[in-house]
């Protein structure tokens, strides 16, 4: 049995959690809040150069270096602890996924050494108006001329859509539905930022007039692809919220310690101690959730992987949230507030759930591919 | 559910796979599942189930040769646990002594304690209670006011003990006494093996809310025991039985959580039968236990690695106890909301299914070894360092 983390796992935690504290703590959480952009490419490179974090899971091949799932997933829980702001999310476990489960060989090799360096920042375009995560959704239209592929539609809900140096856009073709790679510059693209009720992860509407694009697999074969590329990024999105959960927690449990009330520390009440306690009751079990998927993923079981990506989505949204709004109940009045970070835990916590489909939707994947 | 466990058990594991395929049959593979910690069904024929598993030497898979066991180590006992429950076999009816009192001997008794009493506890031919519980003292442990004196070589003790389980079929108690009677709280108490065969020894059961007698009160009055029949230090008897209670959360888990799978399992069986799945109310529901029950999977194998591989289990082994047995109640409720009227009935002198059982049992869990408030007064004062309560 190999569930549980290696010394050099726990050594990769260990660093990537020292180096996050440095470089996205509050202030800078705050400072890439405020900016409509969201994003530090100094911050991007080093997280490249120093630590390879956008190449760690991608094979070593297309420039990356190999490691497994879990160990990726020890990032994002690192990432969601920490508020990270910026494309990584989008770049790493959408784009890069995306690729990697797409049957195009050269457009892996053309594109993933990119993203793996940090040269690249991408994202996947799937959601549309109605923000289904699902192939009905899906009406942007690919047409074939003469002179190569061209899209025309409208993409919303991008997350890091207005910045990202490569779009992978699901579109609608005679043959079904198909992945096209578009480049920020390409003619007929229009990107327009949408201010975001969380600010620490942005958004973007993409129009679409003609764009030339390049299509990436087979014609009318994507959904399969894609339907496992959103799996990956359950799984790995539920390591984040894991994280950041577990981040709400120990800022509660931080001022239930210090915090007096009637003569004693509130932590000392049983109403706030076992409120603490259930979140961490909670936190432990997305743990086991967002792990479960993980594990699957590295043993390269699809339907084991399916099963888990729903269920750790569902749980760990739910979690997340609970758990950053008994944050800010415990911290009283003062978590209220715009100052305390409380609220930012909060609202990162609201628009993971609905990030990659709703809890509900993943309720109804799970119980779909249960059988039930 | 498969668990590879290395090639380092293979053998181990295929030997007790034809075992309990040869011998889990007849009445015993009749009363599969049958049994829990506080369920005492059919307890002749798992007695006699224990006798089997001990002639197939099964019992005390980890404990020493010398004193009747196998010699093996964690990782098999845990295999033993896992392939145990995967057979589904009936809950084993001298739990009380192999979880519980053998491997506190093993950690604190002395040599003759051992040698007196481990072989015929392997051997099924002596049974044992626990008498902790106080009608004083449920949770709280520390407030015992069962009194021992020495009289010359012998401790005589007085008073009473209450929730003993299988209590009516001891032949043996181990009871947490004070032996200082200035002593309060932790101190001054100490562990005593008492048999209960004697006038002063006087057991009666006590029906549970699922009509069985399962639990007993146990009146002690001028009761006698040799001295050395005194478990680690004299005084000490509070450190002795929290290692007796920290034994009990290893490796008791997992067999519970499989029960749980096949109950959660049933149940969606049961609401497809009954069409109950068109509901989208009752079928999110059916979801969500369904979660449950694979988050307890996963939340025990972490613990397991953890244990298998020589670390110190996190976080996830404290939380589970709590976790489980709160959804296993909220399974039990689901259960009985799907069989509508036809769960309300039950059979002549109030016998129950085993969805009955495990409905009302599971009261149980959130009560006995540390209630869920105990368990979140643990967590928060101990994993998350919160301040404790004032005490008086």
């Amino acid at each position: 049995m190999d569930l549980t983390f290696s010394e050099e796992q726990d050594e990769l935690r260990k660093v990537v959690r020292s180096f996050l504290a440095k470089y996205s703590d509050e202030a800078a959480v705050r400072r890439l809040a405020a900016d409509p952009r969201g994003h530090d490419p100094v911050l991007w490179r080093r997280m490249a150069g120093e630590l390879g974090l956008q190449g760690l899971a991608v094979p070593e091949e297309y420039g990356g270096s190999g490691f497994g799932y879990v160990d990726l997933g020890i990032v994002f829980e690192e990432a969601g602890r920490a508020l990270l702001c910026g494309p990584y999310f989008a770049t790493v476990a959408l784009a890069a996924e995306a690729l990697l489960r797409c049957d195009d060989e050269r457009a892996r090799r053309d594109l993933l050494p990119g993203i793996a360096s940090g040269a690249t920042v991408a994202t996947l375009a799937l959601t549309e108006d109605d923000g289904r995560w699902d192939a009905q959704g899906i009406g942007l239209t690919a047409r074939e001329r003469a002179t190569g592929w061209q899209l025309t539609g409208t993409k919303t809900y991008v997350p890091d859509g207005h910045l990202a140096d490569l779009l992978l856009v699901a579109a609608r073709t005679p043959c079904g539905i198909s992945l096209l790679a578009v480049g920020a510059d390409a003619p007929g693209l229009d990107r327009t930022s949408l201010p975001t009720l969380d600010q620490t992860r942005k958004q973007a509407r993409l129009e679409f007039t003609d764009t030339p694009a390049r299509l990436v697999g087979t014609e009318g074969t994507a959904w399969p692809a894609l339907e496992r590329t959103l799996a990956t990024a359950s799984v790995l999105l539920a390591a984040e919220q894991a994280g950041g959960a577990a981040a709400a927690l120990d800022a509660a449990v931080e001022y239930a310690k210090i915090r007096v009330q009637y003569g004693r520390p509130i932590g000392s009440f049983q109403g706030i101690k076992h409120k603490c306690a259930d979140m961490l009751v909670d936190i432990e079990s997305a743990r086991s959730a967002a792990y479960a998927g993980l594990w699957a993923l590295d043993a390269g079981d699809e339907t084991e992987t399916a099963i888990a990506a729903a269920l750790a989505q569902t749980f760990c949204s739910e979690t997340f949230t609970r758990v950053a709004g008994d944050n800010i109940q415990v911290h009283g009045g003062i978590g209220f507030t715009w100052e305390h970070p409380a609220h930012l835990y909060f609202k990162r916590a609201k628009s993971s759930e609905v990030l990659l489909g709703t809890p509900s939707h993943h309720r109804e994947l799970l119980a779909t591919r249960l059988g039930i | 559910m498969e668990v590879d466990f290395g090639p380092a058990v293979r053998d181990f594991r295929d030997e007790l796979r034809d075992w309990l395929a040869d011998h889990l049959v007849g009445e015993f593979a009749e009363h599969r599942g049958v049994g829990g910690p506080t369920d005492g069904a059919a307890w002749e024929v798992r007695l006699a189930w224990d006798r089997e598993l001990s002639a197939g030497r099964w019992l005390g898979v980890a404990w020493p040769e010398e004193y009747g066991g196998r010699g093996l180590g964690l990782l098999e006992e845990i295999v033993f646990e896992y392939e145990y429950a995967r057979a589904n076999a009936p809950y084993r009816a001298t739990v009380n002594a192999l979880d519980l009192l053998g491997p506190m001997l093993l950690k604190m008794g002395t040599e003759e304690q051992k040698k007196r009493f481990l072989p015929p506890i392997l051997a099924v031919e002596e049974l044992w209670g626990q008498g902790f519980s106080e009608p004083g003292a449920g949770s709280d442990l520390a407030s015992v006011r069962t009194r021992a004196e020495r009289d010359g070589e012998e401790w005589v003790v007085s008073g009473q003990k209450v929730w003993t389980s299988f209590g009516i079929h001891a032949d043996w108690l181990y009871v947490l006494t004070r032996t200082d009677p200035d002593s309060v709280r932790h101190k001054g108490l100490t562990l005593l093996l008492l048999p209960t065969d004697q006038p002063g020894v006087e057991i009666r059961p006590i029906r549970n809310l699922a009509g069985q007698d399962e639990f007993a009160e146990v009146f002690l009055s001028d009761a006698r025991t040799h001295a050395d029949m005194a478990v680690g230090e004299v005084g000490q008897g509070w450190r002795t039985a929290m290692a007796t209670l920290g034994i009990e959360r290893g490796t008791t888990l997992l067999p519970q959580q499989l029960g749980f799978e096949r109950e959660a399992e049933a149940l969606i069986d049961l609401a497809r039968e009954r069409g109950a799945l068109d509901d989208p109310m009752l079928r999110r529901r059916i979801v969500d236990a369904w979660i449950s029950v694979r988050i307890m999977r996963t939340t025990n194998l972490r613990t397991l690695a953890e244990l298998t591989a020589g670390r110190t289990p996190g976080a996830q082994a404290t939380t589970a106890k709590l976790y489980a047995s709160t959804r296993h109640q909220q399974l039990g409720h689901l259960a009985m909301e799907l069989a509508g009227p036809a769960g309300q009935i039950v059979g002549e002198d109030y016998g129950l299914d085993m969805r009955q059982r495990s409905f009302l049992l599971s009261l149980a869990e959130t009560i006995y070894g540390g209630s869920s408030e105990i368990q979140r007064n643990i967590i928060g004062e101990q994993l998350l360092g919160l301040p404790k309560e004032p005490r008086p």
